[in-house]
């Protein structure tokens, strides 16, 4: 584990090509390399865009209307989750729970969480980050 | 030199608390004036952060919500000698929200820095350690025991008799696992524990490690609380180099080293078994018990697995003794619970009290009612796999058995509020789906049932055989309910039939008609 999150934090996702490698290094076979990575969310197989944008959908921000607010952010970017927009920048994600449940809806923007957030922000945060 | 607080917790930062801080900062050096800063923890006063407090001869006072462009003003009124302005609160100590409050384990949470030592042990931090370290094994057990102390993740066994059970198994190696994989929606007390006072956690894993003769523990951490991250590990840093961890623990000869582990963003991780198998280095399977893992835990070997508001509890006991904790509390529910109150809620945050406390007081004295204005029809206590209460059961105390009798849970005290625009049998289709999106897959009920789940969801909403499908539901929910492996999928049919029992109308059932039948 602690290796994988160190490639991943490194290249932002964990080719299938590196799995002999790790399987080699940590006594496993590729197939396990394969399941062990394939069963945990965090972990990507494929490259994301420069920065990650991931919308919770639990059940405190649903109160909130995260629905809506997941509809409209893939429409303004036009993509659908785990996909990432043209132009590389930017990557969607689903996530369970941010722990910031006091100030739903909340979306985390690569390390930063955004409380009580509305169509208005995610548009100046994803300008923001596109253009930086 | 003033002090001014501003705090560091992620929700605060999620509202802007960086930029204030900055703010402040820069329009002090502006003045000329010479203040010192510090980045505190949350007083857990969410609705109103980013809080900024200023420390006055008559205690701290605070000014909330502050946004950048207030930070002129607030300089322009004198916040710095605690004047009045639009934003004042009045004393920190003295917000009615904060001073009902019982504040056991989280009395530090937003007084202190959190990655200061100094600071903790000026606010009675590490004198539970010492006493621990002046008493035997069996005897720390015993107070842990005595205080009445249940596991805060959600199961709620008695932390004490898991901690005797450890303590009895033979083996040379044991470990002490922390489980931070905080999932439950509408929960975030783990995660205040970590990231606005640390060294609590730290602490607690010390003295459980005394307690039954561990010498290591690990944090297994969850991979969406980066920020929870870098505070432990800097916390852990600093306890190492003092000598609170590491070879000889304050002198006493006793050995404990503490590792954080990063999880990868799967719920049932959460589980204690597939916690383990996790953090030996595999895919997050449950496993069958027995054996228990207080007998066969990580890596085989005996392991004490506590929720974090567990071990974070454990300083206080151990300092005040176990009759201190004790006297709050009703019933088999001793102590207090920290409730968070998440979801369409106008004052959403972190309240610590005795058990007893009602939802009714919970939503409307402390919540102050929906973000939205509109009723509300229904909550959800305990995350994902806890039970929907309608308004007729608002009433109950917050205690672990009123709720088993209502077919609930408390779970890890995670309230979600939903107003009356909700759709209860969309809410039972997500219980569903989430089921499915998170089974680890080892046991059928729960891997096929939870797409069985959803499917029978979108035939009643269909309206298709809509009563043949109501007892499909009905039947499945058995299914999952007695033969899960584990809480996921044996505890998913919690939302789906309470919401069919007490919000039948969302489900096509005649409102007067519900069936009053449960699978219980």
């Amino acid at each position: 584990m602690p290796l994988l999150h160190a490639i991943q934090d490194d290249i932002g996702y964990i080719p299938e090509d590196v799995y002999p490698q790790i399987a080699q290094a940590m006594a496993l076979s590729v197939a396990e390399v394969h399941g062990f990575v394939t069963f945990y969310h965090h972990f990507r197989t494929h490259p994301v865009g420069e920065h990650i944008l991931q919308v919770c959908r639990a059940e405190s921000c649903q109160a909130m209307g995260s629905e809506q607010l997941e509809a409209d952010i893939k429409a303004k970017l036009g993509i659908d989750y785990h996909q990432t927009t043209a132009d590389g920048k930017v990557t969607l994600l689903p996530v369970y729970c941010l722990g910031s449940c006091a100030c739903s809806p909340a979306v985390m923007m690569d390390d930063d969480v955004y409380g009580r957030v509305d169509m208005a922000q995610i548009t100046e945060l994803v300008s923001e980050v596109s253009n930086g | 030199m003033v002090k001014v607080f501003v705090p560091r917790d992620s929700t605060a930062l999620s509202l802007g608390a960086d930029k204030t801080a900055k703010a402040i900062q820069l329009e002090a050096e502006k003045r000329g004036i010479a203040i010192q800063l510090i980045r505190n923890g949350s007083r857990g006063l969410f609705w109103v952060e980013p809080m900024v407090e200023v420390e006055t001869a008559q205690g701290r006072v605070a000014y909330a919500p502050v946004k950048p462009k207030d930070v002129a003003s607030l300089f322009d009124a004198d916040f710095l000698n605690g004047a009045n302005h639009a934003l004042y609160l009045g004393l920190t100590n003295e917000i009615p929200y904060l001073k009902n409050q019982q504040r056991l384990t989280f009395a530090r949470a937003g007084v202190t820095d959190p990655v200061s030592l100094e600071d903790y042990v000026a606010h009675d931090g590490y004198k539970g350690l010492k006493n621990a370290l002046t008493m035997t094994q069996e005897d720390i057990i015993k107070t842990v025991t005595e205080s009445g102390l249940r596991g805060r993740g959600g199961a709620a066994f008695p932390t004490g008799i898991k901690w005797n059970t450890v303590l009895g198994a033979s083996g040379e190696q044991k470990y002490i696992v922390c489980n931070a994989d905080e999932g439950d929606s509408g929960t975030y007390s783990d995660r205040m524990v970590m990231e606005d006072d640390p060294f609590v956690l730290i602490e607690g894993m010390t003295i459980a490690g005394i307690a039954v003769g561990a010498t290591q523990g690990y944090i297994y951490l969850r991979s969406e609380y980066p920020h929870a991250l870098h505070v432990l590990n800097e916390a852990i840093a600093k306890a190492t180099l003092a000598g609170y961890l590491g070879d000889d623990v304050c002198g006493s000869g006793q050995r404990f080293y503490l590792e954080v582990r990063r999880a990868a963003g799967a719920y049932v991780c959460g589980e204690e078994t597939s916690l383990l198998e996790s953090l030996e280095g595999k895919r997050g399977l449950v496993r069958f018990k027995p054996p228990l893992p207080a007998i066969e835990g990580l890596f085989g070997k005996p392991t004490v697995v506590n929720n974090v508001i567990s071990l974070a509890t454990i300083p206080i006991i151990l300092d005040k003794g176990a009759q201190y904790y004790a006297d709050y509390g009703m019933g088999r529910s001793r102590g207090t619970l920290p409730i968070q109150l998440a979801g369409n809620i106008k004052q959403g945050g972190l309240v610590e009290l005795a058990f007893g406390v009602t939802l009714r007081e919970l939503l409307y004295d402390y919540g102050g009612g929906s973000a939205s204005g509109r009723p509300i029809r229904a909550v959800q206590v305990g995350g994902p796999l806890g039970a929907y209460l309608p308004e007729s059961q608002f009433d109950t105390p917050m205690d672990y058995e009123a709720f088993q009798n209502l077919w609930a849970v408390l779970g890890h005290g995670g309230i979600v509020a939903f107003d009356d625009t909700v759709n209860m049998a969309k809410m039972a289709r997500y219980a569903f789906e989430f089921c499915s999106v998170e089974s680890c897959g080892k046991c059928t009920p729960c891997r096929i049932g939870a797409v069985r789940g959803v499917e029978v969801m979108d035939k009643i909403a269909s309206g298709k055989d809509h009563a043949k499908n109501i007892q499909v539901l009905r039947d499945l929910s058995d299914t999952m309910l007695n033969g899960s492996l584990c809480a996921l999928g044996g505890m998913t049919p919690y939302p789906v039939i309470s919401a069919l029992n007490h919000f039948g109308e969302d489900f096509g059932l005649d409102k007067g008609l519900n069936e009053k039948e449960s699978v219980v």
